[in-house]
């Protein structure tokens, strides 16, 4: 980490987005994070997916709970609004933001300790919604600001820093997620970033419930030999199932890739999100294939990766609630209050 | 055989009932008849944490002079469970009567010799007319109505319109409960001496009062007040208000194109509710809860987020009988403290104290706009005597030229003018900052929302002096809360007195009657009635202008007196508590048997003993 401030001079040939924005427009303050921590690579796929995706950052908000992920919403998209909770809890502060602006892009980074530990019941009460989303846990299996005890992602076996051996089962959040209904679901590893950038770029055009399980080791206190969450370990095990590339709707369609290895799925608003199968036998479209796949690989040690499973025309919460078009935070006296001839009238059915 | 009690229009009927048979429905007819003959009466139920089978209670007061409140004593007793037989007819006042079924014999010690005896054989002639057991039942139900139609010599043209109302759209249904009333009525009419020494006489006291459930009220306040979003936990006795809102809703918060002008979330629990509630206010929308104390307690961690990083949000507390599951169905006010200062850390919150169901819309739709004013929790605190039971006030009133008090929310405008913003700097002097709502400007007005310390531009520090600068900005917004916080009302002695009496919240009825008494007695007080939280000047005045006050509240701890001596920064000696809290509604027999007890021989005996 380091205390000096970023600088504000830019190159003058930086290349801009659509919106006239350079990357660095959708950078937040310095991190404080420690040297070659992975949320700090995963802030960078945020910044590089929302820049080519030419959002305008003051329409997202970013909410998060405690710990050092949740920490991260203040290193990017510094014009965005942003909501530090309470622990474990981002998903529920995120839910009511939601409901009450539908017009914004909602951004929730989490942890592990924050979303499978302390935040798991409303972790999975989230998705189960459907909140219209990107969902994002950086997950190390560690508690880092504490220094490193185990979280409730960490595998079973795995050995921490001061040499204690987690007995206990861990949790796994896709799997999670994929049983509680998330209509996107993706993994993907911090180290990454080709991975990572079309995924959280696939997440933000999905409209509906996107969970994002990010592996992403702790430097610190999970970067060791026999930790199942290090680098090395991590990039031994990955078996990534897909390789992606995300067009939006507006983007002209190029087919480069090897065909029979490609597969596009179209998104509800008309953006498509291409997918380099690697396992060929995968497909992103089944649920219960989803679920059984990641078990299989996961007892055989692999992490998969890649885009698990989505749903091309999925719902959200505004859509099972029937909510009215205009967000509900512009709606004013005449739309909400009825006024006193409704209540002469209910006066009189009271008598 | 003492007098058999002869009163017309002021008495108070008891049903013992079985939960789940029916009986509620006609319990109600019998409130609502009298009523339309414009006589005021006020009825409570009083009922398990149960759905089928426990024992319950509803009980009428019928004043003519308009005494709301519980009256204690009950002059008639319609026994018709037989698990709580005996402590029902140990209740009835000397004098009094017990109208139960007769159809089965009861033993003579079954009977007290002091009460009047009327027997009808409900099941028996209920069994002559209907053979489905469903329909025995529930027929029996209408038929004590009308055994007690000719008993207390009601107007049962009354009854039979009220029917005619309440199975609208299932019409098939009227003509056999009017003759189930008959069955009844007539029966009673023929067989015993009627009208008894209690009995009903048309009136004209009843106005044009209206007649509804504080729990409901409050939900409609909200609706005025603009709320769009609820989240909510079922919770006894606070569910019915989430469940008005969303009635209500679908009433008046529906677009011509049928898209709902709202969402309500039934949370996975209270956690989620208030957290949905925070971000929801933290975006712009008006947002609450509905809970009760546990729910209060579960929810502490983010009311402290919300005091500390000054988001918007209701809650509305219908309070119940604590600690802990405590008696979920039974009334107290039991969470003042804990709401003054929930979370940890220094907090303060600002509080509000219904007294009936007219205020609870009021107030409902105030602490909206205080919300959004004062950029912090409200809450209503209501309990579940005014919750549960529907109660006599006056109409509702809404000024079609009433606007919502948005609060101090910084415009696209205002940014692109390049108006400063800070969003914990005090710029008008009053502590209350200016807010920025997510997406507004896209270079200007974002900032970073924390539970941790920050400065006046929302940057985060670790910095001593920052983090007090903001903390005592904070006690100067608790400040400018006292005076937008609804004033006490004040009710003064005929004669002047050195004895005052606050109260609050559900007590109000019974206190009013309570005063009467006292005064009929000879013992003046100058009451007031708190309804707000942070304490305005004019409360703490009203303490320093008496030698002795009583504080009268429905818990053990005398909470809202505490709360005066530590934020009135009042002498505790001055405060004397007279606390209620059985889980029963308070009386005005208990206020005045207390606060006559202690003054008796006033002038005699030194103050102090007297009143300590």
């Amino acid at each position: 980490m380091t205390y000096l401030a970023k600088p504000k001079l830019r190159h003058p040939e930086l290349p801009v987005n659509k919106l006239g924005y350079t990357r660095r427009d959708y950078e937040g303050s310095v991190s404080t994070l420690c040297a070659g921590c992975g949320h700090d690579s995963i802030s960078a796929a945020i910044i590089q997916a929302c820049f080519e995706l030419d959002l305008p950052p003051h329409r997202i908000a970013k909410l998060s709970g405690i710990g050092c992920s949740s920490k991260t919403p203040t290193y990017f998209l510094g014009h965005s609004h942003g909501f530090n909770s309470v622990h474990g809890r981002m998903p529920s502060v995120l839910t009511g933001a939601n409901l009450a602006n539908r017009d914004l892009l909602y951004l929730g980074v989490s942890g592990d300790g924050d979303s499978a530990s302390i935040g798991l019941g409303q972790f999975a009460h989230c998705i189960r919604r459907g909140v219209n989303m990107v969902y994002i846990v950086e997950n190390n299996g560690v508690y880092g600001l504490t220094k490193g005890q185990f979280s409730a992602t960490a595998d079973r076996g795995s050995k921490s820093k001061r040499g204690a051996v987690n007995s206990d089962s861990s949790i796994d959040l896709v799997s999670m997620a994929l049983q509680l209904g998330a209509t996107f679901v993706g993994r993907s590893f911090s180290g990454d970033k080709a991975q990572l950038v079309p995924l959280i770029k696939g997440a933000i055009l999905h409209k509906g419930a996107a969970f994002m399980d990010v592996i992403s080791p702790c430097v610190a206190f999970n970067n060791h030999l026999g930790s199942t969450k290090s680098f090395d370990y991590v990039r031994e095990h990955n078996e990534a199932v897909n390789r992606l590339d995300v067009m939006t709707p507006r983007a002209e369609i190029t087919a480069d890739y090897a065909p029979g290895a490609l597969e596009t799925v179209i998104q509800h608003d008309g953006s498509a999100v291409r997918l380099r199968k690697i396992a060929a036998d995968y497909d992103p479209h089944n649920r219960i294939a989803a679920m059984t796949y990641l078990q299989e690989r996961a007892s055989a040690g692999e992490v998969v990766t890649g885009l698990l499973y989505v749903d091309s025309d999925p719902s959200d919460l505004h859509d099972s609630l029937n909510t009215v078009g205009e967000p509900l935070n512009v709606l004013g006296e005449a739309e909400l209050c009825p006024g006193p001839a409704a209540l002469e009238k209910l006066n009189a059915s009271l008598r | 055989m003492p007098q058999p009690i002869a009163r017309v229009n002021d008495f108070v009927v008891k049903f013992a009932n079985v939960n789940g048979s029916g009986s509620a429905s006609a319990n109600q007819l019998f409130a609502k008849s009298i009523l339309r003959m414009g006589v005021p009466c006020t009825p409570r139920n009083i009922f398990p944490s149960n759905i089928q089978g426990l024992p319950t209670w509803y009980e009428v007061r019928v004043s003519e002079a308009g005494h709301l409140g519980a009256r204690g004593g009950v002059d008639m007793f319609v026994a018709m469970n037989p698990q709580t037989w005996d402590k029902d007819v140990a209740e009835i006042e000397p004098g009094g009567y017990l109208f139960y079924d007769s159809s089965k014999p009861m033993p003579k010690s079954k009977f007290r010799d002091d009460v009047n005896i009327i027997g009808v054989p409900l099941t028996e002639i209920c069994n002559q007319t209907y053979s489905d057991p469903r329909q025995r039942q529930l027929f029996k139900n209408i038929m004590y109505l009308g055994s007690l139609s000719a008993l207390l010599d009601m107007d049962v043209a009354a009854i039979e319109t009220l029917i005619g109302e309440q199975f609208q759209g299932k019409d098939k249904l009227i003509a056999p409960n009017v003759k189930a009333l008959h069955l009844g009525r007539d029966w009673t009419l023929k067989n015993l001496a009627c009208p008894l020494g209690i009995k009903l006489q048309r009136s004209d006291k009843v106005g044009d009062r209206i007649f509804l459930e504080g729990n409901s009220a409050a939900a409609l306040g909200a609706v005025y007040g603009g709320a769009t979003m609820c989240a909510w936990y079922p919770i006894t006795p606070s569910s019915s208000l989430a469940e008005a809102f969303s009635r209500h809703c679908r009433k008046f918060r529906t677009a011509p194109d049928g898209k709902a002008r709202h969402a309500i979330i039934q949370a996975e629990d209270e956690l989620a509710s208030i957290g949905m509630v925070i971000g929801a206010g933290w975006n712009g929308a008006r947002a609450f809860t509905a809970t009760s104390g546990p729910g209060i307690s579960l929810m502490q961690e983010f009311i402290g987020l919300a005091y500390f990083a000054e988001i918007p949000a209701v809650i509305f507390n219908v309070q119940r009988a604590g600690p802990s599951t405590g008696m979920p169905t039974r009334t107290q006010q039991c969470d003042v403290m804990s709401c003054a200062y929930a979370s940890h850390g220094d907090t303060k919150h600002v509080l509000l104290f219904p007294e009936d169901p007219r205020e609870c819309f009021e107030m409902g739709a105030l602490s909206f706009d205080l919300a959004d004013r004062l950029q912090t929790p409200i809450f209503v605190l209501l309990d579940l005597d005014i919750g549960m039971n529907e109660r006599l006030c006056a109409p509702l009133s809404w000024d079609a030229k009433r606007r919502f008090d948005r609060g101090k929310v910084m415009t696209y405008e205002e940014l692109e003018a390049g108006k400063e913003f800070g969003r914990y700097l005090d710029v008008d002097g009053d502590g209350i900052p200016y807010r920025t709502l997510p997406g507004t400007h896209p270079t200007r007005g974002s900032f970073f929302t924390r539970g941790t310390s920050r400065d006046r531009y929302a940057r985060y520090t670790e910095e001593g002096g920052a983090y007090q600068d903001n903390m005592q900005r904070l006690l100067k917004k608790f400040e400018t809360a006292k005076k937008l916080v609804p004033a006490p009302v004040k009710r003064p002695a005929k004669q002047a007195t050195k004895f005052g009496v606050l109260y609050y919240g559900s007590t109000a009825p019974a206190m009013s009657e309570a005063l009467d008494q006292l005064e009929a007695d000879g013992m003046h007080l100058d009451a007031m009635r708190v309804r707000g939280f942070p304490f305005s000047d004019e409360i703490v005045d009203f303490v320093r202008a008496h030698e002795h006050v009583f504080v009268v509240e429905q818990n053990r701890d005398g909470q809202l007196r505490a709360l005066l001596t530590v934020e009135g920064n009042i002498d505790p000696a001055k405060l004397v508590a007279v606390l209620h809290y059985d889980g029963t509604p308070i009386t005005a027999r208990f206020i005045r048997g207390s606060i006559g007890k202690r003054l008796a021989g006033a002038n005699v005996t030194p103050l102090r003993k007297v009143v300590s």
